[in-house]
């Protein structure tokens, strides 16, 4: 880069100083191109690294100099973003246009026919079509119940009562467990011999219960487990917004002898109701990713398979990448215009009141 | 209730106040809602002190004494510490040698590799969530939702780009490239939740001191970051919950060097041939819980606190 530097002096676009982008890129681009043209994949890919790390200097000095703080504080976070998740994610993206099995060397450009396929072949539409009412029943069972036990819980803990920071971390600790764990030993207590409910509900009537033996008993299962695991995520967030209502407010309202239903829906439900709405969305989009408690526990069987496990299967185990791409965009665009509408509500409301 | 002003109330936070006083009897009641709720990591507990056909035996064995005769024969088991021990070293074949499992390299890499990228996501999404919240950038709005995308789609379609382009670094099976990935990955909740807290403070105390001739840099480190404490513990937290237990990338992407317990723990499930072994996976798992379990025990206090700072007034 210094070779430049004693060619000419002029000030402006070859002027080497360390906010000089214009000339970073353009060594940069030079460079990298040098390089990936001469030396194999796993050289050339650090000699690139490099040049990016010496741009983002450059522009990153002139943003100092500028007094540009947004951008400057803001890189870091895009640029590891960038290259972990927006990147592999354009990749994909571009991989779903191609017919490509990671077993396979070949690639063909194919368009849309990923998409086509997924969504009017004959097998395949039906299947879809399964796997997305599947999530949604899955998404809505599970999202519900965990918001009614986190609020019950929530509620319950919103009072100062002794040894009260002890019992709260008992419920806390379902969701650190690890996912294994959790779905291994859910299969431990249904299983139909020495499971425990088997057993108590032998005991109660003699006869020998089992759990997955349908898809009512299969799909509660499933929301069982899930619901216990992540309740206490909604309590906690539900807990903190319950005790920053202000106590004043309460005893207004029980001079002015406000009734209880009264009371919760006009001074408790508009603190809790950010806190609601953001454990709504985080939990929403959790749930329609579910594919790990399915797997542990019932391998899709009875009809039970989700499309994020829909996904695995066709990636991991039948090896056709591009097809798992295209599935999981189309995934993907049903989730983005779900969490807009709920943005879009969430600010609506919020703007009424 | 004591009405001491904490030093929350003076930077002008709500003080948590809506908590009213309830006596032994609320206490009761808690505890017998959170013992239903902790049973079945209870019973994992107990599981994890007991031999393979005691895990397996009809009628369940519950307790490691009769209590003096209380409790019937059929309900106790005899503890034993062997499962614990296994965990670290065992005979892989009946009668033959004692080995080591590799458990302790597998902690220590659960440890590290969470703790680091737990803290590298903290520190570079604080500073884009002040980014964000006080110098907002044209489209602000369109980043933090582009942000939260990459949250959205299921692991395995990222993955399969991911593994090519580790391969190509060499940067598959070792400890950066795990540790980036999953600054990754916590960087979406870390800057969606602490920009929320940037958000809550008052500008006014920050111009004041801009006005005495403050730097940024002093602006940000000795007025706005005391004040979020609370809101870097609870994102600490989360952040180490969700990757402590991730298990889709630590199993394609670790070696066997930078193996994490989820992993080992998947295949000390599967590996025998005999099923699963019920003691030794509950062993696994209870020693796994402490060290979450006690940050989040020593932070809980700032969990609740930061939660409510962060998001309620929006």
């Amino acid at each position: 880069m210094t070779m430049t530097a004693t060619q000419q002096q002029t000030p402006g676009f070859l002027n080497v100083a360390p906010d000089n982008w214009k000339l970073a890129i353009a060594v940069g681009l030079a460079v990298s191109i040098l390089a990936a043209s001469l030396f194999p994949a796993s050289a050339s890919f650090w000699v690139v690294g490099a040049m990016v790390a010496m741009v983002a200097a450059s522009i990153v000095v002139n943003a100092f100099r500028k007094r540009y703080y947004g951008g400057l504080l803001v890189s870091p976070a895009i640029a590891v973003l960038f290259v972990m998740n927006i990147f592999p994610l354009l990749w994909s993206l571009g991989l779903s246009f191609f017919a490509y099995q990671s077993s396979q060397q070949s690639m063909r450009f194919i368009g849309l026919a990923n998409y086509s396929r997924l969504l009017t072949d004959d097998l395949k539409a039906p299947e879809l079509w399964g796997n997305l009412t599947n999530t949604a029943m899955f998404t809505v069972l599970t999202v519900s119940a965990q918001m009614i036990v986190g609020f019950l819980l929530a509620v319950m803990f919103a009072k100062q009562f002794p040894l009260r920071r002890y019992l709260l971390i008992l419920v806390l600790t379902p969701m650190m467990l690890s996912v294994v764990a959790v779905g291994v030993f859910f299969s431990y207590y249904y299983d139909p011999t020495f499971g425990l409910i088997s057993q108590s509900i032998k005991a109660w009537n003699g006869e020998q219960f089992i759990l997955f033996s349908n898809k009512t008993g299969a799909v509660a299962g499933i929301v069982f487990a899930d619901a216990w695991m992540w309740s206490p995520f909604v309590m906690l967030l539900v807990l903190a917004g319950l005790v920053s209502v202000p106590k004043y407010l309460y005893e207004a309202a029980s001079i002015d002898r406000v009734g209880s239903w009264r009371r919760f829906w006009t001074i408790t439900f508009p603190y809790i109701r950010g806190l609601l709405m953001l454990a709504l969305l985080f939990r929403t989009i959790e749930a329609f990713k579910m594919a790990d408690l399915i797997i542990l526990l019932t391998k899709g069987g009875n009809d039970t398979m989700t499309i994020s496990y829909h996904v695995i299967r066709i990636a991991n185990e039948q090896n056709k990448t591009s097809e798992g791409a295209a599935l999981s965009y189309l995934l993907l665009f049903v989730v983005i215009v779900l969490t807009n509408l709920y943005l879009y509500i969430a600010n609506r409301r919020s703007r009424e009141n | 209730m004591a009405t001491s002003t904490t030093i929350w109330e003076k930077l002008g936070f709500r003080k948590a106040s809506g908590v009213t006083e309830a006596g032994w009897g609320q206490t009761l009641l808690a505890g017998l809602v959170s013992l239903i709720y902790f049973l079945p990591v209870l019973l994992i507990i107990i599981t994890s002190f007991k031999v393979q056909n005691e895990a397996m035996s009809v009628p369940p064995k519950f307790f490691p004494t009769s209590f003096f005769g209380l409790i019937p024969d059929v309900y106790v088991f005899s503890p034993t510490l062997e499962n614990f021990t296994s965990v670290f070293s065992r005979a892989f074949v009946t009668g033959g040698a004692v080995e080591s499992t590799g458990f302790d390299r597998f902690f220590f890499n659960s440890m590290f590799i969470a703790g680091s990228s737990v803290l590298l996501a903290l520190v570079i999404g604080t500073l884009a969530a002040y980014g964000f919240s006080r110098y907002p950038l044209k489209g602000n709005d369109t980043y933090l939702f582009i942000i939260l995308t990459t949250r959205m789609l299921p692991a395995i379609v990222v993955i399969i780009p991911i593994i090519l382009m580790f391969r190509i670094a060499g940067l598959s099976g070792s400890y950066p490239g795990i540790i980036l990935l999953y600054t990754a990955f916590n960087l979406p909740f870390t800057i969606w939740m602490m920009k929320s807290f940037f958000d809550e403070l008052s500008l006014d105390v920050e111009d004041a001191a801009r006005i005495d001739g403050s730097s940024e840099l002093r602006v940000f480190f000795k007025i706005c970051l005391p004040q979020v404490v609370a809101g870097l513990a609870a994102t600490f937290v989360f952040g180490l919950i969700l990757t402590w237990n991730e298990f889709l990338f630590a199993l394609l992407l670790t070696g066997i060097d930078t193996r994490t317990v989820p992993v080992a723990m998947n295949q000390a499930v599967a590996g025998g041939g005999i099923g699963v072994l019920w003691g030794l996976l509950a062993a696994i798992e209870t020693l796994f819980l402490i060290p979450v379990f006690l940050v989040t025990f020593f932070l809980q206090n700032h969990l609740l606190r930061g939660v409510t700072f962060g998001t309620v007034k929006r």
